[in-house]
């Protein structure tokens, strides 16, 4: 990363002494600008498209990036300390097929098998914590060679083989209940609730304000006396679990085991963190921008879908919105200074 | 640390911007959930789904699904997943057709498993689900299934190597596919009981998953002439996977001497049998059955009479090399009538 010291973030929560107004806060947010894309979009495939403003049409968008929507508020906590994780995908695959192989061959009753999956990722995610603060290593090549070892472990366990008549519980997730005239799974209320605590987390606690300073400058914060090696073990930690909870809505959504999902989920949630506002250089961006970057993709993906435009074009407007994104986040940077 | 006490107002933009976005998401929502009309230009909304959208053979299936879908007066939409095996992908391009409108849905399963459950609830909506080129498992959680035989086109390209060695004694290298997947385990499976042997037959010297992908196919190669290098009777997945076993083996200056089969029949493939690089591919016709999966859909919408059961949409042994007693034909016709 750049040397050079990165200047106060006025609309970090921990910001300077001059408090601005909460008119001029929202303005500067990073997450201001992902915002009025998403509405932007909707605004677009509400006049092009009559099937685009239901309900029903909304909850399918939630159900289908809450998968990814979870990886990405793990790979948000890790990108806020300048790091970057590329296993996240890997080590879902792995934690869904610990899931599904346990209970359905009834090793485990299904409830541990789904605690047993989500602390193996967790465990993955304390490992990468150790290699990137102990030895120290550079995050993107510890997660680069976890991204392998979780792979490889993922068709190893599994045989190749997809694991399908699941227990009740493992896709309880999946189930829908009905709210007005439309269907919400379970799943994405989970994703939403998860995304609001970190959120709260991140903006409200102490914890969360030594997460920014970490990312801003982990020598400044370590003589502040904030206790980063720890800190960021944690982190780590707390992002590997978020992969075994996304290992549980991947099975909940398509009701197997499949030791080939998630192969570019990694790339996605760095996507749907930096479309959010998220900078890769650490110490500024928010959960909630990534929530509202990884529906921004949902949305796209759907529309356009619902428009009858073929995918590939779906990828190309991702792309220009990523490089957008990080183009605006360094012009505001400049703004700040 | 400065002491800071500004809860208020960061939750103040908490707050904020979750009303925000849950206001965004609740006027975007008060629609009326239902999708069942098919809304637009009142033409038959069929949908294409297939593993990629960069292989050849799906860039192909696609222009078949294209053209029927005009001929026929009906409007195609398309989607693949990101990657062969991409399950989710394919999960949310279905679920986003079903809200669409289509009528029907072609795919080609990334996962014959994995992806029931999402085909189950688009057939419970009452749209006609197709698999394309690869079955479901089980078959029956699709309509219908639109394919190429691929133990069938295993047999014949196992016939035409039994006759083609004239009972020399065969050393065989087999390029596989991947572990699991049905396409590559029923071809070659299919190759085998064509050659007249058993899997385990110590005939086989080695055996190598290749993806289907040209630079793992010559990869592969390399590691098997090491392993044995009198191998002389090469069966490849499909002709990417052949063509990277052919450089390995011009690499030994062993191409000349090593019988290379194959399956699938796209044009580089085919060219490559005209060269002599390949001996012979079974050769399939994807356009065929994106075709025939359209009409089926069309029909369907017509006078709501559903396609069921297994069609197998054919393939032909092509080669210059006829044998006698193995059906062929040769490379001026495969030229004419191959993919991508």
């Amino acid at each position: 990363m750049t040397a050079t010291t990165t200047p106060p973030d006025t609309s970090a929560p921990y910001a300077g002494l001059k408090a601005p107004t909460t008119g001029r806060r929202l303005l500067t947010a990073p997450t201001t600008g992902p915002l009025v894309a998403l509405l932007l979009a909707c605004a677009f495939f509400s006049s092009s498209n009559d099937q685009f403003l239901t309900g029903g049409n909304f909850s399918l968008i939630v159900q289908q990036v809450m998968v990814v929507g979870t990886l990405a508020i793990g790979q948000t906590l890790i990108i806020l300390t300048a790091g970057i994780d590329l296993s996240c995908g890997a080590v879902m695959a792995f934690g869904s097929i610990v899931i599904a192989k346990m209970a359905a061959e009834g090793s485990l009753p299904p409830l541990l098998a789904i605690a047993l999956g989500i602390a193996v990722c967790g465990g993955f995610g304390l490992l990468n914590g150790l290699l990137v603060q102990k030895i120290p290593l550079p995050p993107f090549i510890v997660t680069l060679g976890m991204l392998n070892v979780a792979f490889a472990l993922t068709h190893i366990y599994s045989e190749e083989q997809t694991i399908s008549s699941l227990p009740g519980p493992l896709t309880a997730l999946g189930q829908t209940f009905p709210l007005g005239n439309t269907d919400i799974t379970y799943g994405s209320l989970l994703t939403i609730a998860l995304f609001l605590f970190l959120a709260y987390a991140l903006s409200s606690t102490s914890w969360g304000r030594h997460v920014y300073a970490r990312g801003n400058s982990q020598e400044a914060a370590r003589l502040n006396g904030i206790r980063t090696s720890r800190l960021t073990i944690g982190i780590y930690t707390v992002a590997g679990l978020l992969y075994g909870i996304a290992a549980l809505l991947l099975i909940s959504r398509t009701g197997v085991g499949d030791p080939q999902a998630g192969q570019t989920d990694n790339l996605d949630s760095i996507t749907a963190v930096v479309l959010g506002g998220t900078s890769l250089f650490g110490g500024r961006g928010s959960v909630l921008g990534t929530f509202i970057g990884v529906l921004i993709v949902g949305v796209f993906r759907n529309g356009l879908q619902l428009m009858g435009v073929a995918s590939t074009y779906q990828t190309l407007i991702t792309g220009v919105l990523v490089i957008l994104a990080v183009t605006v986040d360094q012009i505001s940077r400049k703004k700040t200074r | 640390m400065p002491r800071t006490t500004r809860l208020p107002s960061s939750l103040l933009r908490v707050a904020a911007l979750t009303g925000v976005a849950a206001l965004t998401l609740t006027a975007c929502g008060s629609g009326s959930g239902s999708s069942s009309t098919s809304a637009g230009s009142g033409k038959v909304k069929v949908g294409l789904i297939t593993k990629t959208d960069t292989n050849p053979f799906f860039v192909k299936m696609k222009e078949g699904a294209e053209k029927a879908a005009k001929d026929n007066g009906a409007q195609l939409s398309t989607a693949a997943g990101k990657f062969d095996g991409d399950n989710a992908g394919q999960v949310t391009a279905i679920e986003n057709m079903v809200a669409s409108g289509v009528k029907g849905i072609l795919i080609t399963p990334s996962d014959s498993k994995a992806i029931v459950p999402a085909i189950a609830k688009a057939r419970a909506k009452g749209v006609l689900v197709i698999a394309l080129d690869t079955p479901t498992e089980p078959q029956s959680a699709v309509d219908a299934l639109f394919a190429t035989d691929n133990l069938d086109a295993g047999k014949r390209i196992g016939q035409y190597s039994k006759a083609a060695m004239k009972g020399k004694t065969a050393k065989i290298a087999t390029l596989d596919l991947a572990p699991g997947v049905s396409v590559g385990v029923q071809r070659h499976n299919g190759f085998l009981q064509g050659f007249g042997i058993g899997a385990k037959d110590k005939s086989i010297v080695c055996s190598q998953d290749t993806g289907g992908d040209q630079a793992k196919g010559q990869t592969a190669m390399e590691n098997c002439l090491q392993k044995d290098p009198d191998i002389n009777l090469v069966y490849t997945i499909n002709e990417p996977a052949a063509l990277g076993a052919y450089t390995a083996l011009k690499a030994k200056g062993r191409e000349k001497d090593v019988l290379i089969v194959s399956v699938d029949g796209g044009c580089t493939g085919t060219r490559a049998v005209k060269d002599g690089k390949i001996a012979a591919t079974s050769q399939q016709y994807p356009l065929k059955m994106a075709a025939q999966g359209v009409e089926a859909v069309v029909t369907y919408a017509k006078n709501g009479k559903k396609a069921s059961g297994y069609t197998d949409t054919g393939i032909n042994l092509i080669t210059d090399k006829a044998q006698a007693k193995v059906a062929s034909k040769d490379t001026s016709f495969g030229l004419k009538s191959c993919w991508g």
